[in-house]
């Protein structure tokens, strides 16, 4: 295959890094993140890699930290993780600006979405099927009734 | 009056590296993953800010809807890239390509600004390939 040149475009150096400091995020949300030290070590003064954070991503570097949490916590709590342990797992200090926090973003608070989703797979392990497009299902050969036969017309 | 489009196919050739690839290195959501007997699952995933349209990792396997023969020839069709499964919009095109390839995704063309705005493409783990493109693709400036 042909060798692609990847400096082809301008700011190569400064996406890179910027790309670092996102994947650095979304490796260590569960630590103590100092955005201040993200930025050193990305080469930035403070004020322009959160605006050029921002400029890339839409969030800036701190905004960006919290979805990665709320969203990591969304999968602990489907996942069975009792509300407390998730908190703590997500990189939150205190049960209470974890639950406020999740709330404000998601519209229902951890236990709730919790449950919320118990009920779901309770719901799918009942009757899978239920949760598939009856031709997904029917073409597949899914369908419950394994005697439905196409009629060939 | 049909409305929107709420359900869609990408073929795939294995549902376990499908998922790695559209969750892992994409960053889709995940939306279902039911087991429907020893061998497949119904398996969808949506783009990150597009919870309403579910793609469904849709596993070539032999089955009523795939006699042997076709899901042979589809197979080898879907790993010679033949199939192309559309746009993906991403804020910054630049950001996004450093990052997919960081994580491992195989680009056939860099970020290049073509008459029709700038683009890149990549393919998935099957073989299937995308376009990647930018939300404001008709202007001109980078965004950092």
């Amino acid at each position: 295959m042909q060798k692609i040149n990847t400096d082809s475009y301008p700011k190569v150096y400064l996406y890179r890094r910027i790309v670092q400091a996102k994947l650095f995020i979304d490796d260590n949300y569960a630590e103590k993140i100092d955005l201040n030290s993200i930025s050193d070590e990305a080469y930035f003064s403070k004020f322009h890699f959160i605006r050029v954070f921002k400029s890339a991503y839409g969030k800036t570097p701190h905004q960006y930290l919290i979805y990665v949490r709320i969203e990591k916590a969304k999968e602990l709590l489907k996942a069975e993780t009792p509300v407390s342990a998730v908190c703590f797992l997500v990189g939150f200090d205190s049960l209470s600006s974890f639950s406020g926090l999740f709330s404000k973003l998601v519209g229902k608070s951890p236990s709730d979405y919790q449950k919320h989703h118990q009920q779901t797979q309770k719901k799918i392990s009942q009757s899978p099927l239920s949760f598939v497009p009856g031709c997904y299902a029917y073409q597949h050969g899914w369908t419950e009734n394994s005697n439905f036969e196409e009629t060939g017309d | 009056m049909i409305t929107k489009m709420s359900v869609t196919n990408i073929h795939v050739i294995n549902q376990d590296s499908a998922y790695d690839f559209y969750v892992n290195k994409l960053g889709f959501k995940l939306v279902d993953d039911i087991p429907m007997g020893p061998e497949t699952r119904w398996l969808t995933v949506s783009p990150p800010e597009q919870p309403d349209l579910q793609l469904v990792l849709f596993p070539v396997t032999v089955s009523k809807m795939f006699p042997k023969e076709v899901a042979e020839n589809l197979i080898d069709l879907i790993k010679k890239g033949i199939f192309g499964c559309g746009v993906l919009t991403c804020k910054d095109i630049f950001a996004t390509y450093e990052e997919l390839k960081a994580k491992g995704v195989e680009f056939i063309k860099p970020p290049k600004k073509e008459f029709y705005g700038t683009e890149a493409l990549f393919k998935d783990d099957s073989g299937n390939y995308f376009s990647l493109q930018p939300l404001n693709n008709f202007e001109d400036e980078n965004n950092i």
